[in-house]
Order: C-alpha cells, then sequence, then structure tokens
C-alpha cells in the first residue's frame, strides 16, 4: 500500500485484576491507508474497543497497561507521546466515535455550545466562525434545520441524530484517522443503515481513514475495504473484506458467517460455532480458538499458529487455513 | 387451527407523561389498539424498532401491567377478572425469558435455588423431596452440566445464563413462552445456539412462544406468523415468510430492506430504502396514518385518515391505504 | 437423533468454562476483607472489648479487683498495684473502666438490632409498595427529623427520669431510626427495578415475598456499615446523656458517669479522665474501623451487581 497513515505494530495490553492478568490485546497488528475503511470484527472479549482505547490512550491504567507495541501515525507513534502531546493528537489527528451518542455528549450543554467549544478552543474559531461552521458540519452530516438543533439539549435528541451530531463532532477538527467503535449497535436497524451510508461518504468526501469497529459482519462487508477478525484478543485473519466474506481462511471467520440468520434462510438448524466464547482469564493452551474449531488437532492445541501471509494480501493465523471453508 | 390460547382484543396502554421541567402533561401512546391471537404450538413473532411498543405488548401479556383498555383473555376467560388462584395458574402457564440475563438471575441464589423457586410458589407443583432430579433434569434439558447446579450466575457465560433462564421458565411446564429479545443481547456465535435450543423446545414441548425481537432474520427462524408493530400500532400482520420475503407495508418494506445483504461473493445486493427523518414522539403520534411522516408514498389522505389494518389484496391484513402485492424484496426466495 | 447436536456441543464447551471454585458474591467479600488491615483491627478491638463485656474477670488479677475497695487508697494513681489508679471510693479503677464496657456493648448492640428491624420493617414496606405507603412512612419519618435530636432526647429522658439502660437505648432509637429507614428505602427502591425482581413476579411471587427474598438481602450492603456505624453511635450517644445526667445514673457503671464524675477533679486526678475517654474512643473507633472496612470490602464488588 502507499505509506499508512497509521500503523499499528504488536500492540499487547494487559489488564491486571485480583483475579489475574488478562491479556486483553495480544499482538495486534495493521495498517491503513488514506481513505481506506478497515473493520474489525469481533465478539465479546476480542479486544477490539480496548485497542483502540489503546490507540488514543484513554484507557484507565490501573487496570489496563500498554506492556508493548507502536501505533504510528504516519512517523510518530502516539503510545509514546507524553499525556500534553497526546492532547493535540486526540480529536485533531485520531478521532474516536463511541457506540452510545447520549454517554459522549455532555447533558448539560446544548449541541452547539459543545461544537462552538471544540472549534474554538482546538482550531480558534471566533465565535461567530464557530457558528458558521457548526452549522455547515451539521447540514454535512444530513441533520435538517440546522441552526435550530444548535439550540437542543442532548436528550431532546433521538439516537440517530445524536449520533449524526457525534460524526460532526468527529470530523470538525478534520482528523486523519477516525476510530468508529460500535458506532450503530445501539442504533434501530433503520436508523443504522442512515448513519453507514452517511459514514461512507464523509470517508469518500474527506479521504480520511476509518477503523470500524464492529461485530456485524454485513456491517462490515457493506463498507469495508478490507476486515481484519480478532479473537481473545489476536488477531485471526485479515484481507480484502469481499474476499474474506467469500473464502475465509480462518474458521472462526467461517464459522461466523454460518452462524449468522439469514432472513431469505429458514434454518431447521442453525449452525453455531460450538461451546462459549473464550473466558480471558483462562484462555486455552496453543490457538485460542481450538476447543470450538471443528479442524483442530493435537498441533493446534500445543502450537499458538503465528499471524503471517499466506496468499498475498491475505493473512491469518491458523494451522489448517487451507482447509477452511464458508 | 390449533386452540386459542391468548386473545389480545384492542389493547391500549397509555402512560402518563410527567414532565415536571417542562410542563407538559400527556401520555405516551405505548400500544394503541393492538389486537393479536396466541395459538397452541405456535410462535408468534412480534417484531419493531424500539418505541414500537413490543416489549410492552410483551408485559401485558405477561400480566406485569393493566391494559388501559381493551381486554387480554386467556382461554376465552378475561385475564383482568381472574380470582387469585386464577392468576395463579396464569402464571404457572404463561412464563418469561428476558433480554438482560445477568439481571434477571439473582446473584445470591444458586441455580439450584433459581430452578426451584417456582416450587415454592407453587407449592403443591412438585414435592419437595422431587426437587434435586427436577434440577438435574431442567439444566440437561437446556444442554447444562447438571452438575453445576450449586453455582452462581456470574459464574456463566452469557449463553449459558439465557439456557438456565429458559430453564427455569420451563419448570412449571408452561404452555406458553413470551421471549423479549431473548438473543439480543449475546454474541452472535451463541445466538444461533439458543434459537436452535427455543426451536428443538418448542417442537418437543409443544409450547406456544410470543417472540419478540428487533432482528428479523432471528424471528425468519423461529416464528409461525408474525406481526409487525410501529409506533404503538400492528402495520402489517401474517404467515412469516409472506411477511418477511414479501412485506406489504412500507416499513416492513423498509425494515427488511436495511438488512445489509451481501451475497457469496461479498458484493453488496438489494437496494436500499433510506427512510427519511426520525421516529415521531409517542406522546404525540402524527394524525392519521403514524408512518406518513417517514413514508415515501405518503399523501394528504394518509394525514386525514386512519388507515385500518386489513386485508387488501396480499393475503394479510395491513395497515396502509395504497399497499401493493409485493415489492421486490431485497434478495431472491 | 432423540436430541440435536447443537444442544449437546452447547454443553460440551461449557463444562470447562466454570471451573473456579464455588463462589458467591460473599465468600469474595470476606477474602477481601481477611486481607485488609483496617480490618483486623477492628475484629482484635471488639473482640477484646466483648471478652470485656462478657466476662469482665478474666480481666482482673490478684490485685485488680473490683471488690479491693480500701478506703485509705482513695485517690491514688497508676500504680503497679493499680494501672489506672483508684477511684474516689479507693477502688480500683481499672476494674471500673473495664466493667463499663458491659454497658457500652448493650446499649450499642441494643439499639442498632432495634433500628435495623425497624428500618428493614418499614423502610423496605415504604420502598417496594410505595404509594399511600410510602407516603405514610415518609412523612412519619420527616417529623422526626425536625425534632433536634440532643434536645429530644434530654428532654424525654428528663420526664422518665429513671435513668437505665432500656431506656437510654430507647430514646436513642426513638431519634435514630428514620435515617436508616430512609437509607433502606431508597436501597429498596433502586433493588425492586432489577431484573430478578420482574422474574420473580412473572412466577407469581407475592411483594413481601419478594422483598424479603430478593431485594432487601441484595440491599444489605450499605445496611450493615451504617449498622456498624450506629453501634458507635449509639455509645457516643449514651455517653453523652449520661455526662448531662439525664442517661445512667449511679450505681451503674458506664464510661460516661466515670467522665462526669472525674471532670470535677480534673486538676488533681487527670488519669480519673483519660481512662474511660480512652475506651469511649477505642470502642467507638473500633466499630466505624469495623464498618469503613466493610464499606470498602463492598464497594467495588455489591455496587452494581
Amino acid at each position: 500500500m502507499a505509506e499508512p497513515v497509521l500503523e499499528v505494530d504488536d500492540l499487547h495490553v494487559e489488564f491486571r485484576t485480583e483475579e489475574g492478568t488478562v491479556n486483553a490485546v495480544d499482538g495486534v497488528g495493521y495498517k491503513i491507508a488514506k481513505g481506506e475503511v478497515l473493520a474489525i470484527l469481533g465478539e465479546s472479549g476480542s479486544g477490539k474497543t480496548v485497542h483502540a482505547r489503546a490507540i488514543m490512550r484513554i484507557l484507565d491504567s490501573p487496570p489496563a497497561h500498554i506492556t508493548a507495541g507502536q501505533a504510528k501515525l504516519h512517523e510518530v507513534d502516539v503510545l509514546a507521546l507524553d499525556e500534553a502531546d497526546m492532547r493535540e493528537v486526540r480529536g485533531a489527528k485520531i478521532a474516536m466515535l463511541f457506540q452510545d451518542p447520549h454517554s459522549a455528549l455532555d447533558p448539560v450543554f446544548t449541541i452547539g455550545d459543545q461544537l462552538h467549544e471544540l472549534l474554538q478552543a482546538r482550531r480558534g474559531f471566533s465565535k461567530r466562525e464557530a457558528k458558521t461552521m457548526s452549522i455547515e458540519l451539521l447540514s454535512r452530516v444530513g441533520i435538517a434545520s440546522p441552526e435550530e438543533r444548535l439550540k437542543a439539549h442532548p436528550h431532546e435528541l433521538s439516537g440517530g441524530i445524536a449520533q449524526r451530531v457525534m460524526v460532526a463532532m468527529a470530523i470538525a477538527l478534520e482528523p486523519e484517522v477516525l476510530l468508529a467503535d460500535e458506532p450503530t449497535s445501539s442504533l434501530d436497524v433503520t436508523v443504522q443503515a442512515q448513519v453507514l451510508d452517511l459514514l461512507g461518504s464523509v470517508v469518500e468526501e474527506t479521504d480520511m481513514a476509518m477503523v470500524l469497529i464492529t461485530h456485524n459482519l454485513a456491517v462490515a462487508v457493506g463498507l469495508a475495504d478490507r476486515i481484519a477478525v480478532m479473537y481473545a484478543g489476536r488477531m485471526a485473519e485479515l484481507g480484502p473484506a469481499k474476499d474474506v466474506y467469500a473464502s475465509p481462511k480462518h474458521p472462526y471467520t467461517a464459522g461466523l458467517l454460518r452462524a449468522i440468520p439469514d432472513i431469505d434462510v429458514r434454518e431447521e438448524r442453525l449452525p453455531g460455532i460450538k461451546g462459549a466464547p473464550p473466558n480471558m482469564l483462562r484462555l486455552p493452551s496453543g490457538c485460542a480458538f481450538h476447543p470450538r474449531c471443528p479442524l483442530a488437532d493435537e498441533r493446534c492445541a500445543q502450537e499458538r499458529p503465528p499471524f503471517e501471509e499466506v496468499v498475498p494480501g491475505r493473512w491469518t493465523a491458523c494451522w489448517h487455513w487451507d482447509e477452511v471453508t464458508r | 387451527m390449533s386452540e386459542l390460547l391468548i386473545d389480545v382484543a384492542n389493547v391500549v396502554k397509555h402512560f402518563p407523561l410527567n414532565d415536571k421541567i417542562f410542563g407538559s402533561s400527556g401520555v405516551i401512546h405505548a400500544v394503541d389498539d393492538v389486537s393479536v391471537q396466541v395459538h397452541a404450538g405456535e410462535v408468534l413473532g412480534v417484531v419493531g424498532e424500539s418505541g414500537c411498543g413490543k416489549s410492552t405488548l410483551a408485559n401485558l401479556i405477561m400480566m406485569l401491567e393493566e391494559p388501559t383498555s381493551g381486554t387480554i383473555s386467556f382461554r376465552g376467560k378475561d385475564v383482568a377478572t381472574f380470582s387469585k388462584s386464577e392468576r395463579l395458574a396464569y402464571r404457572r402457564q404463561v412464563q418469561m425469558v428476558f433480554q438482560d440475563t445477568l439481571g434477571s438471575l439473582d446473584p445470591r441464589m444458586t441455580i439450584a435455588d433459581v430452578l426451584t423457586e417456582p416450587y415454592t410458589v407453587h407449592r403443591d407443583f412438585l414435592p419437595k423431596k422431587e426437587w434435586p432430579d427436577k434440577v438435574r433434569q431442567l439444566l440437561a434439558l437446556v444442554g447444562l452440566d447438571p452438575n453445576h447446579a450449586n453455582r452462581y450466575p456470574h459464574q456463566f457465560s452469557g449463553g449459558q445464563r439465557q439456557r438456565i433462564c429458559i430453564a427455569r421458565a420451563l419448570a412449571l411446564d408452561p404452555i406458553v413462552l413470551v421471549c423479549d429479545e431473548p438473543v439480543s443481547a449475546l454474541d452472535v456465535s451463541v445466538q444461533a445456539q439458543i434459537i436452535n435450543l427455543l426451536k428443538d423446545l418448542q417442537e418437543r414441548l409443544g409450547l406456544a412462544y410470543v417472540f419478540v425481537a428487533h432482528d428479523l432474520s432471528v424471528v425468519r427462524q423461529i416464528a409461525d406468523r408474525v406481526a409487525v408493530m410501529y409506533l404503538g400500532q400492528v402495520v402489517e400482520t401474517g404467515d412469516e415468510a409472506r411477511v418477511l420475503l414479501q412485506p406489504s407495508h412500507p416499513y416492513t418494506q423498509a425494515l427488511v430492506s436495511a438488512l445489509p445483504e451481501a451475497d457469496e461473493t461479498g458484493r453488496v445486493t438489494g437496494s436500499r430504502i433510506i427512510l427519511a427523518g426520525d421516529l415521531p414522539n409517542p406522546a404525540e403520534p402524527p394524525s392519521g396514518c403514524r408512518f406518513r411522516t417517514r413514508c415515501w408514498m405518503a399523501q394528504q389522505k394518509c394525514a386525514d385518515e386512519e388507515p385500518a389494518l386489513i386485508e387488501r389484496g396480499t393475503g394479510r391484513p395491513t395497515k396502509c391505504h395504497f399497499v401493493t402485492p409485493t415489492v421486490d424484496a431485497p434478495a431472491a426466495v | 437423533m432423540s436430541r440435536p447436536t447443537s444442544t449437546v456441543e452447547g454443553a460440551a464447551g461449557l463444562v470447562d468454562e466454570v471451573e473456579q471454585p464455588t463462589a458467591t458474591l460473599w465468600s469474595d467479600v470476606w477474602r477481601k476483607l481477611k486481607k485488609d488491615n483496617q480490618f483486623r483491627v477492628a475484629v482484635v478491638m471488639i473482640a477484646i472489648f466483648m471478652g470485656m463485656a462478657v466476662a469482665p474477670q478474666l480481666f482482673f488479677t490478684k490485685s485488680l479487683d473490683p471488690a479491693q475497695c480500701h478506703l485509705e487508697d482513695t485517690l491514688q494513681g497508676p500504680s503497679r498495684a493499680h494501672w489506672f489508679g483508684t477511684d474516689l471510693l479507693g477502688c480500683d479503677y481499672y476494674t471500673r473502666v473495664v466493667y463499663g464496657t458491659r454497658t457500652s456493648m448493650e446499649v450499642g448492640l441494643i439499639v442498632a438490632s432495634l433500628t435495623m428491624v425497624i428500618a428493614l420493617t418499614l423502610g423496605g414496606a415504604a420502598g417496594y409498595f410505595g404509594g399511600a405507603t410510602d407516603q405514610v412512612i415518609s412523612r412519619f419519618a420527616d417529623i422526626f427529623f425536625c425534632v433536634p435530636t440532643l434536645l429530644g432526647s434530654i428532654l424525654l429522658l428528663s420526664l422518665f427520669n429513671t435513668g437505665g439502660v432500656a431506656i437510654v437505648a430507647l430514646v436513642l432509637v426513638f431519634f435514630g431510626w428514620p435515617d436508616m429507614t430512609r437509607l433502606v428505602r431508597s436501597t429498596v427502591i433502586s433493588g425492586k427495578r432489577r431484573g430478578y425482581v420482574r422474574s420473580a413476579e412473572t412466577i407469581g411471587a407475592s411483594g413481601g415475598r419478594v422483598l424479603r427474598r430478593h431485594v432487601l438481602p441484595n440491599g444489605i450492603a450499605p445496611v450493615l456499615v451504617f449498622t456498624a456505624y450506629i453501634v458507635g453511635g449509639a455509645v457516643a450517644g449514651e455517653a453523652s446523656l449520661t455526662f448531662l445526667g439525664v442517661g445512667l445514673r449511679l450505681p451503674a457503671i458506664s464510661w460516661g458517669l466515670q467522665i462526669q464524675i472525674a471532670q470535677t477533679r480534673f486538676t488533681a486526678a487527670p488519669y480519673l479522665l483519660f481512662f474511660p475517654s480512652l475506651f469511649l474512643c477505642l470502642f467507638i473507633g473500633a466499630f466505624v474501623l469495623l464498618g469503613e472496612s466493610i464499606r470498602d470490602a463492598l464497594d467495588v464488588k455489591m455496587v452494581d451487581g
């Protein structure tokens, strides 16, 4: 790829709790270029949210500790910056979009206040400039009557509108990278579609790089150029979205694809993935997925497979990647 | 058609709105003139998005709320007229499974306690000495290790807890199970297991389900009939395949088309209907047809006259003036 | 096949997942407490005080004996024979101070248990049933909040004018019950919205049953902490009232009484004031420490289940 905007390399995050240490992120790495959408797919315990928060340096430490790895924005490793420098980066270079817009917005202030503050403090706009810009931003994210909306308080807005406001705030400072953490998961299906479309067009217009974190494979395929799949804090698979969807090279991805109910087909028995999501305190030896894997053998239980490029552009961590079928 | 167990007739539920800050008062039209039927051995799916009233409907059927007007009848008798013993009998026969698995289990109780609590309320159902065996039976029925009966809820995963909740719901041999978003909070890989379990149990035990969910693909797997709700009303109802694959009401069409669809090559298929606007305030539903503010077919008539939920040529009751027999479903059947 | 594989498969992977030793939330709390130094100190102190209250003889020796009262030994300072010195009548002071523990323990435990019973009943009912029940109970409690505690206690005790542990304890409960009742009420109000309460309702459990079996036990945590504080508070209250002359009277043995008698002789025999005050502070302190440590241990686990 052309020079990547963000390069994450061998990221490790540990959670030290009374019950033991959890490797919430265990060797995650990828590159993302300008204008690209990389979806990170995973279920609970996969580490997808933790890794994003680690990059933004917003993890509570303790109990979380970034124990290794780099996250290079162009050539600068944001994990090594001191807090003052990181504050400059947050929002302006790397922005984050959260799942629940209402928890990210301050209920006491109006939308207008919050947008203005952002523009005035971080981009040195005057009050009038900020107001004009705010209206423009709200229109850009498809909010009707933006002038009226500026006077509203967060609780007066529906989930969909609030999330659009969050998108507006996220792009207000024109960041290079947007980390979107399950941005549509708490929204109704009909509204999800709207917000996903919005995100797609924003990326197109601004050439921003977006890391889209989701548990919904269909959402990922619809919007992403490439998909990365995470399991138990580790990378399972990475490749072009359509390829991963059409011919997965990791049994977990294949299992997920099969487990998703399809409205067009009423199955007698939905093929699922047997077993339960991993207990992060006591991960299985070797490959973390092996107890649930139909292809697992002795080696899988003993040796953890490395995450490597098995076919140009396709990365996977599986000893039996070539036997995986949908 | 099998026996009619639960008949919900023109039920209305309004919640008072006490907005002291802004001084307004009024009512939230949670459920407005809804009629559905639950037949023995059948699964009725109730779908809709937030604010549509499906959870309120579930609570009404469970007698956790009382209707503002309208009647709910169980085997022909109005539940509002139940005597205390009839009410207890109803509670034995109609059970509920919730969305929040951790919250619905008392953290201080072991699984064995949880499963036998129903027997402490319905004393004559099962003699105490048979409880341990019954506990093992129930756990095996839902695919859990019977030896784990003395553990606590927080020691189980989400999927396992839902199995426990299902086991408890079956403890009194009910004939109807009301499931309110039973798999929404679970990981996809586990959802499939629980859906399969619910299907098995339904077939084996001949249960009737009221299956409330927002995920149409999930509902497709298990429902026999589907009712689609919007803003407190049923807008379409009928056989599941027809409603979900060939929706007649524009809202259902939008719901179905909003499902991200991709074929095996990963290409996104189907045209997406993007709805305009937002869900209206449930305290001030639009006049006439409530969906008109977001409907691409809306006309003056929609504002003036509320459409009736009647059959309009598509084979199932639809609440729309301009119903078309079919629309291009997002993907072929 | 009789049972489809997915459910059996569901079981297969699950067995190994639940391998932790059977652990209740309480045993987790207990584990935390055991490691807490505050807790250990508090427990040791309370154990000693318990011993003093129940079997004071254990703390006596040949020379330290309550019967050792010789008028000619009056008002002697602390010495090897008499650790805390002697009082006005020449009796060993140490033993008299130790005896005072029983009175304090009695007052503390009576007040704490009575208050807890009242609070759980009234607070539980008000919180769970709401409506008229809540209105009546809350307004009733509000009336008590309006009366200044110290003044009211003095008045009541003067009216009854009999002295004695029972009446003092009752007066302290009389003014203390609204506080804990309010706490229980709010705990119950937030507790009744829990999912497992709704579950219990769907199986037909009655309100009283739900309250007793689900709401109260799960909300007991802050109540326990508060109870520990109440013991300390009650003892302090009794000492104050006795000191003011309306609480216990001679020949009762109470630290408050000892302090009252000691104050006039402070310059001549300061130790008379010092020792009972010390014991009083340590006693109250032990229960405060207990409450604090329980609260710390419960903090993480119980706050929101």
